[in-house]
């Protein structure tokens, strides 16, 4: 018996290579854990039926001498990456049956590098939520405590990480759908810089916004799968290597923490972050308080941009070129009652509301407005940047809520995001890096430490994300 | 405030049915939403006054490329229709437009 629940992917790796145990042993144990608790938890949308298969070729490379880290190595992935042949559903009915007709680059990546594939993973409908209870497949569990959300919208990937039913997994962050459930359910979270990973086959949401990235139970796992992803893809223009060839290395780091409104804040979480920063400051690193005056709009910027995205990047469901389909008396009306019908709720709602806000008359008081506040945040991240290496929050004002706490209210779930939008709108890397746990009814609830850097220092993120796990 | 006859318009915009019913619900929560993000009205832009981000990926550049290496003709046809709810050979099948 292989316990995967002590294994990372290093670890794994090196019993790979030495013949403790093959690749197909290896995705049997996390085939085993899958049907054992998922039907309880729900991370998965599908569990692929070749797996085992996967894993036969990953034994082959790794007889062949030319393993890589990542080879044999069992993954989750999100419902909306791209994997040719299988469906990709985005956890909704419009896209129910869609076959992928070809790979995501992140995808390909993992295949060349010979990585298993072990299944998709659930998500709120097309990336919209922070619970992952806007699927249209029913929600997911947080595996700690099942009576709360697992987060969201890469809930599916979190919980599956989470349970050991897959070493690591790849989701998706437009506003922070990688590290708030990554926090949640005590797991790492990493949004890569835009444009550090091509966003190529990953079904669209706010495209200016967009990151893949991984989810993992160490801060060495996220730097070995960013590792091996990013860098400039030909099919997405906005994709770019990183300029900076070699990175000054610097032992102690300055720490900047903005002053944020504390208020309305859980007790658990603020209490938390002052110990771990406390603890990083004993470390010999430097904690300097920072203005940033604009990060109170953060939130309204996001939810004006964003929805304006979903609303143009939704345009291209309409029952005809792919997807689900409902007849209508023309034309016109089939596009009508397949949106109407197929598309949740929260994505009917965000398309309504992008609209209203790019509309004649309310333009340049929303979208432009939101554009040149954006700016402005872009600016003071900027010039926080001279003065400090990279910047500290609480990932989520909260640990995990209940199921069902806040799906009658959209402003409030919305609020969920309020410290994890800023770094989607000024395009710079943020990590949540599990930090501690808050009591609650008897359950350990993860809370998670978000670290932001300036684009393309994503090492500043795993050198100070190590130091959070060792402390902690 | 944002009205009924709003919601109608912006989901025939949208091109998607939203039962009558459900119009009322939608309003009230378009309604709170729009309240929450009217806080953008207040930041404060002095035009001229901030400088550029010097943030690394913020510099903006076209990104061209030659226009060459085309696919075979008809490569990916089959993959691509294969997928569409209604086809005629390789036509998508759609209602009469005119």
């Amino acid at each position: 018996m292989i316990d995967v629940s002590k294994l990372t992917i290093e670890s794994a790796h090196e019993h790979l290579m030495k013949g403790d145990f093959t690749a197909v042993e290896l995705t049997q144990a996390y085939l085993d854990i899958i049907a054992k608790k998922d039907s309880e938890i729900k991370a998965y949308r599908e569990v692929f039926a070749d797996a085992l298969d996967q894993a036969k070729v990953a034994d082959e490379i790794i007889k062949s001498g030319k393993a890589t880290l990542l080879t044999g190595i069992p993954f989750a992935m999100k419902d909306n990456i791209l994997i040719e042949g299988r469906i990709a559903g985005a956890s909704s009915k419009i896209l129910e049956n869609y076959k992928a007709s070809y790979d995501a680059t992140v995808t390909a990546k993992l295949k060349k590098a010979g990585a298993v594939f072990l299944g998709r993973t659930n998500m709120d409908e097309f990336a919209m939520g922070s619970s992952t209870e806007n699927s249209a497949y029913g929600a997911t569990k947080n595996p700690i405590d099942p009576s709360r959300v697992p987060g969201g919208s890469s809930g599916g990937s979190a919980a599956a990480v989470a349970m050991n039913g897959a070493l690591a997994a790849l989701g998706t962050d437009t506003g922070g759908s990688i590290r708030q459930p990554a926090s949640f359910c005590g797991t790492v979270g990493l949004k890569p810089t835009y444009g550090a990973l091509s966003r190529h086959g990953l079904i669209a949401m706010g495209s200016s916004l967009d990151q893949p990235g991984p989810i993992t139970k160490t801060v060495r796992d996220s730097e070995i799968i960013f590792e091996a992803l990013k860098g400039k893809d030909r099919y997405d223009s906005t994709s770019m290597d990183s300029p900076f060839k070699n990175v000054p290395s610097k032992e102690k780091l300055i720490i900047g923490v903005p002053d944020f409104k504390r208020d309305g804040l859980d007790k658990d979480v603020l209490e938390n972050f002052d110990v771990i920063l406390k603890k990083l400051e004993g470390e010999g690193h430097i904690l300097q308080k920072i203005s940033l005056p604009n990060i109170d709009y953060s939130l309204a910027v996001y939810y004006i941009l964003m929805p304006a995205e979903v609303s143009s990047n939704l345009a291209r469901f309409d029952g005809v070129k792919y997807g689900a389909h409902a007849s209508g008396k023309d034309l016109l009306d089939d596009y009508v009652l397949t949106r109407g019908q197929f598309f949740g709720k929260e994505v009917r709602r965000r398309i309504i509301l992008g609209t209203y806000v790019l509309s004649t008359g309310y333009y340049d008081a929303y979208y432009g407005k939101a554009r040149a506040t954006q700016d402005l945040l872009k600016h003071d991240f900027s010039e926080a940047f001279k003065k400090v290496d990279v910047i500290a929050t609480p990932t989520s004002p909260m640990p995990a809520f209940k199921a069902g706490e806040k799906t009658s209210d959209p402003l409030s779930m919305y609020l969920a995001d309020i410290f994890t939008v800023t770094a989607n709108l000024v395009g710079v890397p943020a990590i949540s890096v599990p930090c501690g746990t808050a009591d609650r009814e008897g359950a350990k609830l993860p809370l998670g430490f978000q670290i932001m850097a300036p684009h393309f220092r994503e090492d500043l993120l795993f050198q100070l994300g190590k130091v959070v796990e060792a402390v902690r | 405030m944002i009205t009924t006859e709003d919601i109608q318009k912006l989901a025939e915009l949208s091109r998607i049915n939203i039962a009558p019913e459900e119009q009322e619900s939608l309003r009230l929560q378009i309604d709170s939403i729009l309240g929450y993000i009217d806080q953008i009205k207040k930041a404060s832009l002095v035009s001229g006054e901030v400088s550029k981000s010097t943030l690394a990926a913020d510099d903006i550049r076209n990104v061209m490329r030659e226009d060459s290496e085309p696919h075979m003709s008809s490569e990916f046809t089959e993959k691509i229709l294969s997928a569409a709810p209604a086809r005629e050979g390789n036509y998508l099948k759609v209602k009469k437009i005119l």
